[in-house]
């Protein structure tokens, strides 16, 4: 036997103990972990259930002719086709919004963070977003009817014998993207604040412009904050319905307005997966439970491929930092 | 442990004595190098700041900038006071002192960067080549006095583009990337670092190692062909390695530029600078050459500091 043998010989007899033992812990700590640890379980059965029922209920009505077909008139659930429509609107309305929140947004978010004077104004603009971030998107879909239906904003909806109908894409769009508006200021704005000064400093002490700065390694550092806002507030924008209804007109099928091939159909109205699923839920007019369970399914799953987006775009780029 | 030991004093001693030198013996029994001590006088007082100077004294000294009664002011505490001192090309200017000293607000106070701070005031004159630097466009005066900062802060971009962005800009027309490379690889191999990222040009620069990224923010600082060199703590992020090649390469780069640098370390003050300011409290204390300020400082609270007897 060796000396090394000799000494790791009396080795303990059990695994050391990893954690600390909470037999010290008082009665009420105690109590309140388990509570905290229930809660945890209870809440991801929750979203589990709720899941794995639309997952049954979209896999038992989902067919892949609905995905291709409009919805028509008919006595019952065979009858009255899919969602053709509903679907393309839905991601029609969903770029439309982006291509204008995102922008405006980085725009916002950039200013806000670099140059922010005079100060009085930055905090007002602040509490606009955070109030914007807070209203219910049906006020925002109210104002949203006001708005579209005043005389010089008719050449963005239908108009008949001088009426404005107010009620498009354009319009929808405009109203959706407001709501996107502050979750993409949010995330830019600290995507661009957890960048640290010495990196800004260190491009204006090369003789770097402000301008330049932003642009070239500012933007570039907060791209993951760019992909994580965008994300988050297309979600909002998926999910929203009582813009839809209110401003898209909610026609089933697209009724474009006007003879100019795209443009007709922006200017006209339409449907989305939420409003259709509003339409045909046993509550609505439609009351068609089959057809809303199949396009609910078809809404959460894009749904999930967006929060796989957000968790991928949050983690890249997230190794290649700065120590502040 | 070299170069806590030997206090520089001892060889100097043997050394003016007109002693045959061999380099002496190190304490843990290695030789100490090449056992330069030039220019040390012969001074009784032993002190703790000690060993190697990487460089013998510069031949060369071109007045670049001139540091006139400057006091600066953030709202009403007052960060420097009253400093006077040169800055030379050939010569590695170190400023030392406690934290809260003023070194470094002395330091971004060269190139105008104190006034990225919205409190900061500035009283005195600040001199580049004869001309006032109040009187010079900002971007155009941090071209000619580029800075390193203390955290390794390469671009989010290539390797190359971190090099090619300082150049791009300077030129009126966008130049495009061939006619840049020459003037990118001249930068980066005088920041000594060609030879490692030549396959990686086109990498992401922050995936470089520390001490590679912070020689990448030294090539980034030269390629704008600056006169004076601005040096924030290079080294206080870094490995020893890293330290003590960085440390090789400024004294290497005194000859083209002016080189300031804020230290915290006084031996590493001692090992590359030929000129020190020891500030303290916004005040500038001491101005002297290293061997004489780590050796024999003039002000007890020199003295005092450097022996470390507080800071």
């Amino acid at each position: 036997m060796t000396g090394a043998e000799a000494l790791a010989a009396p080795a303990p007899p059990t695994a050391p103990r990893r954690n600390e033992s909470s037999a010290s812990w008082r009665l009420i700590d105690r109590l309140g972990l388990a509570f905290a640890w229930f809660l945890g379980v209870i809440f991801c059965l929750i979203t589990a259930a709720l899941v794995l029922y639309l997952f049954v209920q979209g896999i038992r009505y989902l067919r892949p002719s609905l995905l291709v077909t409009n919805p028509t008139a008919g006595y019952n659930e065979s009858q009255t086709g899919g969602f053709f429509d509903p679907l393309l609107d839905t991601v029609v309305i969903a770029v439309m919004s982006m291509a204008i929140a995102i922008p405006i947004g980085i725009a916002i978010a950039v200013w806000l963070s670099e140059f922010g004077r005079p100060s009085a104004l930055a905090r007002v603009v602040e509490s606009t977003i955070e109030m914007l971030a807070g209203t219910p998107s049906i006020l925002l879909a109210l104002f949203g009817t006001l708005l579209f239906e005043a005389p010089w904003l008719g050449f963005l909806s239908r108009t008949s014998g001088g009426v404005v109908y107010g009620r498009s894409f354009f319009a929808a769009a405009a109203m959706l993207s407001l709501l996107a508006l502050p979750l993409v200021v949010t995330s830019v704005r600290e995507g661009l604040q957890a960048i640290p000064s010495h990196v800004r400093e260190a491009s204006y002490a090369v003789g770097k412009t402000k301008s330049a700065t932003t642009r070239r390694v500012l933007l570039p550092a907060a791209r993951p904050a760019v992909l994580t806002g965008s994300m988050l507030g297309l979600g909002r924008v998926i999910g929203d319905t009582a813009i839809v209804v209110l401003l898209l007109g909610n026609t089933l099928t697209n009724v474009p307005s006007g003879s100019v091939p795209i443009l007709s159909m922006l200017r006209g109205t339409g449907s989305t997966l939420t409003s259709y699923i509003f339409y045909n839920a046993p509550t609505g007019d439609g009351d068609q439970p089959g057809k809303a369970y199949a396009a609910a399914f078809v809404l959460l799953l894009m749904v999930l491929a967006l929060n796989l987006g957000v968790d991928r775009a949050g983690r890249r780029g997230r190794d290649l930092r700065w120590s502040s | 442990m070299e170069f806590l030991t030997p206090p520089p004093v001892r060889r100097l001693a043997a050394r003016e004595a007109g002693l045959a030198q061999p380099a002496l013996p190190s304490a843990n029994g290695h030789s100490n190098g090449n056992g330069n001590g030039n220019g040390f006088p012969l001074v009784p007082s032993p002190t703790f700041v000690g060993g190697r100077r990487r460089a013998a004294p510069s031949t060369i000294a071109i007045d670049r900038m001139q540091v006139d009664d400057l006091s600066v002011d953030y709202g009403s505490k007052r960060a420097v006071n009253g400093v006077s001192l040169p800055i030379r090309q050939g010569e590695v200017l170190a400023l030392i002192g406690p934290s809260g000293c003023g070194k470094t607000t002395l330091l971004r106070s060269l190139n105008r960067l104190t006034e990225l701070t919205r409190t900061a005031s500035s009283e005195g004159r600040i001199t580049l080549d004869g001309v006032d630097i109040a009187t010079i466009e900002p971007t155009a005066l941090r071209r000619r006095v580029t800075m390193v900062f203390q955290q390794p802060n390469p671009f989010p971009m290539s390797v190359f583009d971190n090099v090619a962005y300082v150049l791009r800009e300077q030129a009126s027309r966008r130049p495009k990337k061939p006619a840049l490379r020459g003037a990118v690889e001249e930068a980066l191999s005088r920041a000594g670092l060609l030879d490692e990222v030549r396959a990686d040009l086109d990498h992401p620069a922050l995936r470089l190692s520390g001490g590679q990224q912070q020689r990448l923010c030294i090539a980034r600082a030269l390629a704008a062909n600056p006169e004076v060199l601005l040096l924030d703590e290079p080294c206080s992020a870094l490995d020893p390695h890293s330290t003590q090649v960085i440390e090789d390469l400024i004294v290497k780069l005194r000859e083209d530029v002016a080189v300031v640098i804020v230290t915290h370390n006084l031996q590493q003050a001692f090992r590359v600078a030929d000129y020190v300011a020891f500030m303290y409290l916004g005040e500038l204390v001491e101005y002297a050459g290293a061997p004489q300020l780590f050796s024999a400082p003039r002000q007890q609270r020199t003295k005092d500091y450097v022996s470390g007897a507080f800071g």
